[in-house]
């Protein structure tokens, strides 16, 4: 059985503007079955439906069709059982970062007395013991972005569902934090589910690269490099990673085509994944 | 040129005077000095019956002071003021929050919200005078439906300004309702409550003025209606500042108050120049 589990899900959005009724299927079908333990990153071009899909999953927004099943019971709404990191971190504007993150723990019922402890734990994580009582305006995107992944990694939920986590870093911060996320799954065996527009990054940390385009899965991509994946030089300089890399980049522009005709007003959203070629 | 020419040359260069470098509070205490004395050069072409000039306003002060007239007025101005007010804030809040966040309940009661807010609160003094008498409560109601409706109106739109990932949230990491409420929906609407409680101020000073010019002669509004009926000019702007004293002090300690409840809202959005 898998962990989680997406069988012929749909997404279709009404949205009403000056009395016409415009419909966007956001998610066309899409059947994807993840394995315990297993990461698998989500890419595709600029609104293919990769939030949306987490979004369903996490129970944030109802599936129009199809059935979502995590450790083989259907979700119904949210749960404990996942954690969520935000495309744009959504801290609470009036906490403090390490209140941003007792603010999850607080909400699940963790113990008082470890609630504070925790949060101070999950901000080290992240490096953020020297801006821990910084409100969000105060802290720098990647920082933000930062408390976010430690939100979500505070409640230890099975499933980690991240929405371009690294999207916003430096490249440096992006680095360390790929390898702790690494770590972290090395020690949790979590599974996890991201979203990212950066190829290398899917091929570095992914089992498998679920490429999609226009709501549909157009292709899945295995990726066979060992695990622990600690040198990320030798991997990065190996057959293996320049081979699955290429057959990413192919399976986003075999149909370049219908890509353009999809998204033909949004070219500076897919010009990055051409640009990492 | 070397670095400590350079130094050197910005420190010979002195600053010259700007009213941009000085403090808000000097500028507007030069500007109201400069209106008090403008006013009072003028004061001896006034002619006493229509207008007054401060000198003399302020003598009718000291008057009304030594004999306690003032004070006695001002407290019995004040009590049906607060008591209204603070009823206004209580009913105002929770049920702006409940409108803002449940559309059931927004679509069951929103529209006596709006109706009552369209409809000038003078034109119902007459009923409530038969429904409260002409005493203390009918001035209390009258300003509590004065500050009532900004309040609730204010909150019910902050609560659907709260941005709806914010709630998501929430949401994700399972908080109870009543967790949403009091932690995300709550804090992210103080700045427009704060907004409602100012507005209000005003209103519920009309209020108070109203109730008791057009109810029992009584308070501040009282002496104003004597001193006119017997042309004491002077008399009559002592409550008529006072009572814009009165209202410019409470706004700014609400201002205030914000600022110590909702620290983040000044740090986000941009101060005017
Ligand atoms: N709430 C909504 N109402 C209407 N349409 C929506 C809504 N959310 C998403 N969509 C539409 O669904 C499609 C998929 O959006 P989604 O946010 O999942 O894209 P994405 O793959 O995450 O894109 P990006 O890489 O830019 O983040 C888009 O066409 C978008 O316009
Ligand atoms: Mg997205």
């Amino acid at each position: 059985m898998s962990h989680v589990e997406l069988k012929n899900v749909s997404k279709t959005f009404n949205l009403r503007s000056g009395g016409a009724n415009i419909k966007t299927r956001a998610l066309d079908n899409l059947s994807l079955n993840i394995e315990r333990g297993e990461i698998v990153a989500l890419t595709g071009p600029s609104g293919c439906g990769k939030t949306t899909a987490l979004r369903i999953i996490m129970g944030l927004e109802e599936a129009s069709g199809g059935m979502i099943r995590v450790a083989g019971k259907e979700i119904n709404g949210c749960g404990l059982d996942r954690g969520m990191v935000f495309q744009h971190a959504e801290l609470l504007p009036w906490r403090s970062a390490v209140d941003n993150i007792r603010f999850a723990l607080e909400a699940n019922g963790v113990a008082a007395s470890e609630i504070a402890e925790r949060a101070e734990r999950f901000i080290d994580l992240v490096g953020l013991r020297h801006a821990m009582h910084h409100r969000p305006h105060q802290l720098s995107g990647g920082m933000k972005q930062r408390v976010g992944i430690a939100r979500a990694l505070a409640i230890d939920p099975e499933v980690l569902l991240m929405d371009e986590p690294f999207g916003a870093l430096d490249s440096q911060t992006r680095e360390v934090l790929q390898m702790e996320l690494l770590d972290i799954h090395q020690r949790t065996g979590k599974t996890i589910i991201f979203v990212t527009h950066d190829l290398d990054e899917a091929v570095l940390l992914a089992d498998r690269i679920a490429v999609m385009v226009k709501g549909r899965l157009r292709e899945i991509i295995d990726v066979n490099i060992e695990r622990p994946r600690n040198d990320m030089r030798a991997i990065r300089g190996s057959e293996e990673f320049a081979r699955k890399r290429h057959l990413a980049w192919d399976a986003l522009h075999s149909h370049p085509e219908d890509a353009v005709a999809a998204h033909g007003s949004e070219t500076s959203d897919t010009t990055p994944l051409r640009a990492t070629a | 040129m070397t670095i400590s020419n350079y130094h050197e040359s910005i420190a010979v260069k002195k600053p010259r005077f700007s009213v941009k470098d000085m403090p808000s509070w000097s500028i507007t205490l030069i500007s109201v000095a400069t209106l008090m004395i403008v006013w009072e050069l003028c004061g001896p072409w006034i002619n006493p019956l229509f207008g007054s000039y401060p000198s003399q306003i302020i003598r009718s002060f000291l008057d009304m002071m030594s004999d306690g007239m003032l004070v006695r007025a001002f407290v019995q101005s004040i009590q049906p003021f607060v008591v209204g007010y603070a009823l206004a804030a209580l009913a105002g809040i929770p049920i702006g929050l409940l409108l803002g966040r449940y559309r059931v309940f927004d679509a069951a009661f929103g529209i006596y919200i709006t109706a009552g807010y369209a409809t000038p609160s003078i034109a119902l003094v007459p009923l409530l005078m038969i429904w409260f008498g002409l005493g203390f409560s009918v001035k209390v109601v009258i300003v509590f439906l004065m500050a009532f409706f900004p309040i609730c109106i204010n909150t019910t739109a902050g609560v659907k300004a709260v941005p709806k990932t914010l709630i998501e949230v929430g949401t994700a990491f399972c908080a109870s309702q009543t967790k949403i409420m009091r932690q995300i929906v709550l804090p992210a609407t103080l700045p427009y409550i704060m907004a409602g409680l100012r507005l209000a101020v005003g209103k519920a000073v009309i209020g108070m003025i109203l109730a008791e010019f057009l109810t029992a002669l009584s308070g501040l509004g009282g002496i104003i209606i004597n001193a006119a009926n017997s042309f004491r000019t002077a008399e009559m702007f002592v409550p008529i500042i006072l009572v814009m004293i009165l209202a410019v002090v409470l706004e700014k300690l609400l201002a205030l108050l914000e600022h110590v409840v909702a620290p983040w809202q000044r740090e986000i959005s941009g101060d005017g120049h």
